[in-house]
């Protein structure tokens, strides 16, 4: 689900009176809502974030592919090309060999490269280039 | 006002953070590790950025991480609690070159009050009384140092320059040990903190913990808002907590908060900071500088009507101090009991998942906790899970407020030390008031 369509969506219901919108795109759903539910309840329904165009979005590990996951070991932005120009490092389909790198993460001005740990076939690619990524979060799917 | 606010810490004090940044309208970033997903700020945040895993090196300790947090989420300032990177001066010197505001003091005066020497020197000269004692760095020649040791008087205790907090220390009780505890305390010091420099105290057998709350602006104003007593402690860590100090007069509590608010204003401190003494015989030696929120802040909170976190947020705002000192009046008694997940007698860490937290309620009674039925506490961090604070007209009320109020609470799936809370409490010296430093180990038998 692209993060851009996903703020317009917020933006939307901010300028609108609707409550709740929820939208569908093949196997990717988005439900955004407006009015938070029971806060101490909230914690146990762990994806709803108690706070005003709260956004629960089906987990990226419900619709990657399966395989060896390559997960962002820091934060900041990801870029899957070394220049906006540039061709991407790597696109889905292409032989991954250990040490290729995937792609850069950039944080305070410097510019890290990700690297393949294991060698095979990229599946997928699970994150935005030009957007935030946190520790831990997908990037690719390697199998 | 500040637009957005990187809260860069977890637990009850990043909740406390949040509150008084939503209340100021200022948006929150929730920054935590991978076992801090559920926390109860994380779910209420803006924003949140995962930034590692569990073990705190790898994200509350982490600082590009933190950093690059704020980077992309165009965060303004970075609170950082108490704790972790909180007084870490190479830490908010990279935030403020980084184009955020820190809030709290500048990364000089950390690292001016984090050298333990240093700020000894700066208070001296500010006309703080100090402990005696070396004056300075112990020398390497054995002989120097036990001619300093015959001149102090023992027993003497050895500090870590660079530690605090009750870690790199080491009482010497006679000529005989001197320089074996020396070097003892050179080589821990020099493994722990990186810096092998120790000083000497004079050791006070029996004193208690009296601390000082000062918060300054950018204007050149500084206020203090009283005293606390932190004398109840079990290993170097406060257990209990109150203000105002039982037994301290009006008037000398008016003149050291009035020399601690001085003090702020030769250093050209800025935020809240606290000063800490030993009080014995009726006198007070200055210890060290805590240049940060500190975890007992509510008690002082209680007793002034002050929201110091707010105010902190204002004034990395730039604002100016919205009272002056006449303006801040003492009221009441406040006590703090800290809630960990230990067990009650052996202290043993009680990680795991809380299937009941019923906090404490009614007038004067105020919890300071992330903590939700169903939450788990993860085995990374300390083990504090909230504060139950009180507030009563006079030391009696809230002695029996507070009591009620641990009768009411229940934790049930970790152990937790409300029992000892609850002990303590009944203790006959803790309901006369004013126990010295080394009274609950003795009483615990440790």
């Amino acid at each position: 689900m692209d993060i851009r369509k996903v703020k317009k969506l917020i933006e939307l219901l901010e300028e609108s009176g609707i409550a709740e919108i929820e939208i569908k795109e093949g196997e990717e759903a988005v439900r955004i809502s407006r009015y938070p539910n029971h806060i101490p309840a909230a914690p146990v329904q762990m994806a709803a974030a108690p706070s005003p165009a709260a956004v629960t979005a089906e987990t990226p590990e419900a619709t990657a592919p399966s395989g060896h996951k390559v997960l962002s070991p820091m934060v900041g932005t990801f870029y899957r090309s070394p220049s906006p120009e540039a061709e991407p490092f790597v696109k889905v389909g292409d032989k991954i060999n250990v040490g290729d790198t995937l792609c850069i993460i950039e944080a305070m001005k410097m510019m890290n490269q990700i690297e393949a740990e294991v060698s095979g076939t990229l599946l997928s690619v699970e994150s935005e280039s030009g957007e935030p990524v946190e520790f831990g979060q997908m990037l690719f799917v390697i199998g | 006002m500040l637009e957005k606010v990187l809260i860069a810490n977890r637990g009850e004090i990043a909740l406390r953070i949040q509150r008084a940044c939503h209340e100021l309208g200022i948006k929150t970033v929730a920054v935590h590790s991978t076992a801090d997903a559920t926390l109860k700020h994380v779910l209420m945040a803006e924003e949140t950025v995962c930034i590692g895993p569990g073990p705190s090196a790898d994200s509350y300790l982490n600082m590009p991480a933190i950093i690059a947090a704020a980077e992309v989420t165009d965060a303004v300032a970075i609170h950082p609690g108490y704790g972790f990177l909180s007084e870490n001066a190479d830490f908010a010197e990279r935030v403020t070159s980084s184009g955020y505001t820190f809030i709290g003091p500048s990364a000089e005066l950390i690292r001016t009050m984090g050298d333990k020497i240093s700020a000894i020197h700066a208070m001296k000269a500010a006309g703080v009384p100090c402990v005696p004692g070396s004056d300075g760095p112990l020398p390497d020649d054995p002989d120097e140092c036990l001619q300093i040791g015959r001149e102090v008087g023992y027993p003497v205790i050895i500090k870590a320059a660079a530690g605090g907090g009750g870690r790199g220390m080491r009482v010497v009780h006679n000529e005989a040990s001197l320089v074996n505890s020396i070097n003892l305390t050179r080589s821990e010091a020099g493994s722990i903190f990186g810096n092998d420099t120790v000083y000497m105290e004079k050791f006070l057998v029996r004193p208690r913990h009296i601390e000082f709350q000062v918060i300054a602006d950018t204007h050149g104003n500084a206020v203090h808002l009283f005293e606390r007593d932190c004398s109840m402690q079990r290993r170097h860590q406060k257990v209990i907590e109150e203000a105002p100090a039982p037994g301290i007069s009006e008037e000398q509590r008016m003149h050291m908060g009035e020399r601690c608010a001085q003090a702020c204003r030769d250093l050209g401190y800025v935020n809240a900071g606290t000063f800490e003494f030993l009080f014995e015989d009726g006198e007070f030696y200055f210890i060290e500088m805590n240049t940060r929120l500190q975890v007992e802040h509510p008690v002082t909170e209680m007793i002034t009507g002050i929201d110091i976190v707010k105010e902190q947020l204002r004034i990395a705002a730039g604002e100016p101090l919205s009272f002056k000192q006449e303006d801040i009046t003492l009221r009441g008694h406040a006590i703090e009991c800290r809630i960990n997940a230990e067990h009650p007698k052996t202290f043993m860490p009680s990680p795991g998942r809380v299937n009941t937290w019923h906090p404490a309620g009614g007038p004067g009674v105020r919890v300071d906790s992330h903590l939700y039925s169903g939450y788990t506490v993860p085995p990374y961090y300390d083990s504090m899970i909230g504060k139950l604070i009180v507030w009563g007209e006079n030391r009696d009320a809230a002695i029996a407020r507070m009591t009620n109020a641990l009768n009411e609470m229940v934790v049930d799936g970790i152990e937790t030390n409300i029992l000892l809370h609850r002990e303590i409490l009944q203790h006959a010296a803790f309901k006369a008031g004013g126990t010295n430093i080394h009274y609950l180990e003795k009483r615990l038998g440790l």
